[in-house]
């Protein structure tokens, strides 16, 4: 960018000057065009949200009859449908259901990948290349290799349409992805605060727990939103584990509008999907910062 | 603790020959506590169960009976007598060769355009962002599944019908709700142009490289390794996707198979007919192919991906 440069002298100053002159006008209409079409792509992106919010409030006859975006009147009966909830289960104890299971998986991994990360990052222990190679390596395991044994496990614990399976996991650290992004932050902390707090008397746990931890703060909130929102996204696995209708959340509710192809369902059913995505979405207008420098680090750093 | 007390004593020692340092197996010790909860999860989680469904797949198991030993006939029968299994094969290379490329082409020139816009990058940035998030989910899933039905919007605007009942189109409505979560990979690939030193742009232009030309040259080595880090993670990812695939075709993979990916088929062996022996054989053919996949593309990385920072590490 040629106006941001500092002239280091008299020749490069009017250079300078001249160029900047010369691409004013193309830099100008280049930057309209930038605009208009980031504006246009937008659109396009956003198109399918405001399909779904639009639906979610049209009467049934309009959804296939009218090719309007905009409802010609609403319905906001499709949403007291889409609150008693499927199956007899009211979308109250569904919502409460995936809260349950997301804030579950948010302590876990939150606790325990700060902790193995604490380890990779600080501490010295024998294997430890190995290890880390090892972890690193099941960041890229697809899911499904070990999906039927772990299965078969929770089966024989007797854990199968509980939640435990789906829980269980985030505290023992299996999220592997996250434990390299704290780890990430964590080498980025200087050393001298852990030598400081040593010479004070702080062992290993409470440098960690006193110390490192507040630090890692803006890490560990990454992790917590990132995990909330891939949890309450997730289907697969809560479609193996649980089968009670009254354990169902709301992803699997949502589920058993798939087989059902009528229309007449379909504002209720929107209705619920916006529900199911509202969490999400405030989550996003809250922490976006987070998540997008936490997006954009997790693969700069790496 | 002891050690507070001898370490300015220790402390050179301590820097070239940690483990040595009196109490040195303490702190190991302290490490071990750190990591019992993931070592834990790697060895019941991951090791056993790979070990476990590494031994299934050469059974016969149904949940309720115990394995019985059939040998190689799970691999066999799937690579030889099972068109099903191959018609998943098919659509899932189809979905993976083209959603890729196409999602990480346009969240690079995206980012390119967005590296050049002063004022509300942050915003489109976040705004293009968000439907990663939502992508995933079984909302937005039921939203694709209308909008590229017959009678949805793509079949009012363009005469197509819908897609999704349509063998060959089918695929393609899945890889575009692919490509609208271009967001992730975009946001990585800006991350990494504004790490690119501006002096490098400066130089070439002052030496009179067109703006092509500075791409090819500057930009396109310097952000290889986002590049490649996008392709591996994208890759890995697209060849597990589950819940568009499953919403889009009603849980069967259909029409005719062509929306059957790999994981749906493997749900499908495994949890629905219970074929547990079956599906633990197509698991780890998924984990060798990812594996070969990856290390290709490691192993060709050398030859087009360039570390900057490399004498520095």
């Amino acid at each position: 960018m040629t106006t941001s440069t500092t002239p280091t002298g008299p020749s490069a100053a009017t250079d300078t000057s001249a160029a900047t002159a010369a691409v004013r006008k193309p830099v100008a209409r280049r930057r309209v065009a930038l605009h208009l079409g980031a504006l246009a792509a937008l659109l396009v992106m956003l198109y399918p949200l405001a399909w779904l919010l639009a639906t979610s409030l049209k009467p049934a006859d309009e959804v296939i009859a009218s090719l309007d975006l905009l409802p010609g009147s609403l319905e906001w009966s499709n949403y007291s449908t889409a609150l008693d909830g499927v199956n007899d289960v009211s979308v109250w104890r569904l919502l409460s259901n995936s809260l349950l299971i997301a804030g579950g998986a948010v302590v876990g991994n939150v606790l325990s990948c700060s902790l193995a990360a604490y380890a990779f990052a600080r501490l010295r222990f024998r294997f430890r290349g190995p290890l880390f190679a090892f972890m690193i390596a099941t960041i890229m395991l697809p899911h499904h290799a070990v999906l039927i044994p772990q299965y078969i496990i929770f089966n024989q614990l007797g854990m199968v349409n509980t939640y435990w399976p789906l829980i269980l996991p985030k505290f023992l650290a299996t999220e592997a992805f996250f434990v390299f992004l704290i780890v990430q932050f964590m080498r980025g902390l200087p050393r001298e605060l852990e030598e400081a707090a040593r010479i004070d008397g702080c062992g290993p746990f409470r440098s960690f727990f006193l110390v490192i931890l507040p630090l890692t703060r803006p890490a560990l909130i990454t992790t917590a939103i990132f995990t909330f929102i891939w949890t309450w996204n997730d289907f697969f696995t809560q479609l193996i584990y649980l089968f009670s209708p009254e354990k169902f959340t709301l992803t699997l509710a949502l589920r058993s509008f798939v087989d059902a192809s009528s229309t007449s369902a379909f504002g209720p059913m929107f209705a619920m999907s916006v529900i199911a995505l509202l969490p999400i979405v405030l989550f996003f207008l809250a922490f976006q910062r987070f998540l997008v420098e936490g997006m954009a680090n997790s693969g700069i750093k790496g | 603790m002891t050690t507070t007390t001898d370490t300015p004593v220790t402390a050179p020692a301590a820097r070239t020959t940690p483990a040595k340092r009196p109490g040195g197996r303490q702190r190991e010790g302290a490490a071990w506590v750190f990591l019992s909860p993931w070592v834990l999860g790697a060895a019941v989680l991951t090791l056993l169960p790979m070990a476990v469904s590494l031994y299934l797949s050469f059974t016969d198991y149904d949940l309720f009976n115990p394995p019985r030993w059939v040998g190689l006939r799970n691999y066999t029968q799937m690579f030889t007598e099972d068109p099903r299994y191959w018609r998943s094969v098919g659509a899932t290379l189809t979905y993976v060769v083209i959603a890729v490329p196409l999602q990480l082409g346009i969240a690079l020139v995206v980012a390119l355009g967005l590296k050049s816009m002063r004022r509300g990058r942050g915003f489109y940035r976040s705004a293009f962002y968000a439907p990663s998030l939502l992508g995933a989910s079984m909302s937005i899933a039921l939203v694709w599944r209308a909008l590229f039905n017959d009678g949805g919007t793509v079949d009012n605007l363009l005469g197509t019908g819908g897609w999704v009942n349509r063998p060959g189109w089918a695929l393609f409505a899945v890889a575009l709700l692919t490509v609208w979560q271009f967001g992730a990979p975009m946001v990585i690939f800006l991350a990494g142009l504004q790490q690119i030193p501006t002096e490098l742009y400066e130089a070439a232009s002052v030496d009179g490289a067109s703006r092509w030309r500075q791409f090819l040259s500057i930009t396109v080595p310097m952000l290889s390794p986002v590049i490649f880090f996008n392709l591996v993670l994208q890759t890995i990812q697209a060849f597990q996707v589950f819940t568009p695939a499953f919403a889009v075709s009603g849980g069967k993979g259909g029409p005719a198979d062509s929306t059957l990916f790999y994981t749906l088929y493997l749900y499908d062996r495994g949890f629905v007919a219970s074929h547990m022996g079956y599906a633990s054989a197509m698991a780890w053919v998924l984990l060798i192919v990812i594996g070969a996949v990856t290390a290709v593309l490691f192993r060709t990385s050398r030859t087009w991906v360039f570390y900057a920072s490399e004498g520095d590490r």
